[in-house]
């Protein structure tokens, strides 16, 4: 059982470094047809040949080959009698070579680089218990342009969620290489507002009614393809909730740039 | 929205022809660097000479001597080393996102090319060259002969017009009302 985690991190990375899922193709072929701007349209057909060109290669389509983050679904009847963190951190050093990916991961100080794409904390992996004896493992490599956009904020009650999202969106867009994926946690607490974002891109696309506006309401902003303007600033929104105290408002936009790479392998 | 393809080493009339919203092919050499790199060549100047080159910021994936990816990084980390780089004779910075246009006006251009567009971009790139390599495959300073690189939009031009600038203004307003 050791091996086949170990043996579909590494399947499950090199699926999501050189494809994107279908529904992520497909909006960006819609908006490629829809935009009005002709630099914003070369832009998104440039995206749709660069990713042609990594499945048929089977090169990273960016070069920014992410740090490992991974999501694993496992069922309460399920009992493994091994290290779960250390077998998919044995499957992302075999795919750094095998792929190869970009060393990313350094530490935080001194900045020295494992050469590996793991150390302390890498790869990082959130856990899912579900019904039932099986397992899967979704590997989602974040770039760290879009991460780097990311924020917290901890608004008033008082504050309208919706003005913060979209000032920061207005603010920050050109540099996590738009169009993006918006994963917005509101709610919980300073950190459970940032996992909810995360696990909003997870969870990705939004079809709410509130997700959709949001969407709508960040395309006019104009930013556009790369920040060089545009209809395409957004291709997706998805917003998870958690109560919180009723002192607070904390919000977490996750920041996802256009190649929304992710996949999975179902090991049980 | 005229197309160029040029070659570097870039000259003052190359940079001066050149238009906000124009877009540009690259053959010839060009250098990468980002935020290692810059902070060394702060201390210590640059290894090569940038006289009209077009700098790239870049990290990229290589393997064996081999570009397999090489999109941009974003350029706003290293905005505060613009003005001393462009003082190199750097004519082109070449990355993703932009930096503040000012220190452009009257003798570079600022080239986006698309980012996320990593595989793409190494079909037109070979490596010739590394410097600073103890600072590791994405820090590294790589020399590359580029056959076509591109397509790249002109976002700051030398005239002062800056497309990141005019984009982010126009959607404070937006998002104001």
């Amino acid at each position: 059982m050791r091996a086949r985690v170990v043996e579909a991190t590494v399947r499950a990375l090199q699926k999501a470094e050189t494809s994107l899922p279908l529904w992520v193709l497909k909006r960006i072929e819609d908006a490629a047809l829809q935009e009005t701007n002709p630099i914003a349209r070369s832009h998104l057909r440039f995206m749709l040949q660069n990713v042609q060109i990594a499945e048929s290669t089977g090169l990273p389509l960016c070069q920014d080959t992410g740090l490992p983050i991974f999501r694993v679904q496992m069922g309460r009847d399920l009992r493994l009698d091994f290290d779960l963190h250390e077998a998919v951190a044995e499957g992302v050093i075999i795919a750094t070579e095998k792929i190869p990916l970009r060393p990313n991961a350094v530490d935080p100080l001194t900045r020295k680089n494992s050469g590996n794409n793991t150390g302390p904390g890498m790869p990082d992996i959130i856990l899912d218990l579900v019904d039932g004896a099986g397992l899967s493992l979704t590997a989602f490599p974040k770039g760290a342009g879009s991460e780097n956009m990311s924020l917290v904020g901890m608004l008033n009650p008082a504050d309208d969620p919706f003005d913060f999202i979209l000032r920061a969106v207005a603010e920050r867009a050109a540099n996590a290489c738009p169009p993006l994926f918006l994963g917005i946690g509101i709610g919980g607490t300073f950190d459970l507002a940032a996992r909810l974002a995360k696990r909003a891109l997870l969870n990705m696309p939004g079809t709410a009614p509130q997700e959709l506006e949001l969407l709508a309401r960040v395309n006019r902003l104009g930013i556009g393809p790369m920040g060089l303007g545009g209809d395409t600033t957004a291709l997706g929104v998805r917003i998870e909730k958690a109560c919180c105290h009723t002192a607070s408002l904390p919000v977490a936009i996750n920041f996802q740039c256009w190649a929304h790479r992710y996949a999975t392998e179902v090991i049980l | 929205m005229t197309e160029y393809h040029l070659r570097t080493p870039l000259s003052a009339a190359d940079v001066e022809m050149l238009h906000a919203g124009d877009v540009v092919f690259l053959s010839g050499r060009i250098h990468t660097a980002r935020d290692k790199a810059h902070a060394l060549m702060h201390r210590g100047g640059s290894p090569v000479s940038l006289q009209g080159a077009a700098l790239y910021h870049c990290g990229p994936l290589i393997q064996e001597g081999r570009v397999l990816s090489a999109g941009p990084t974003t350029s706003g980390r290293m905005a505060r080393y613009t003005e001393e780089i462009l003082e190199l004779g750097v004519r082109a910075i070449i990355g993703k996102g932009g930096v503040p246009g000012e220190p452009f006006l009257g003798r570079a251009v600022y080239l986006a090319f698309p980012g996320g567009c990593g595989a793409a971009a190494a079909l037109r790139l070979k490596v010739c060259g590394a410097y600073l390599q103890e600072l590791g495959m994405a820090e590294s300073m790589w020399e590359f002969e580029a056959d076509n690189f591109g397509p790249m939009i002109v976002a700051i031009d030398a005239h002062g017009k800056d497309l990141y600038r005019d984009v982010k203004e126009s959607a404070q307003k937006t998002w104001k009302h």
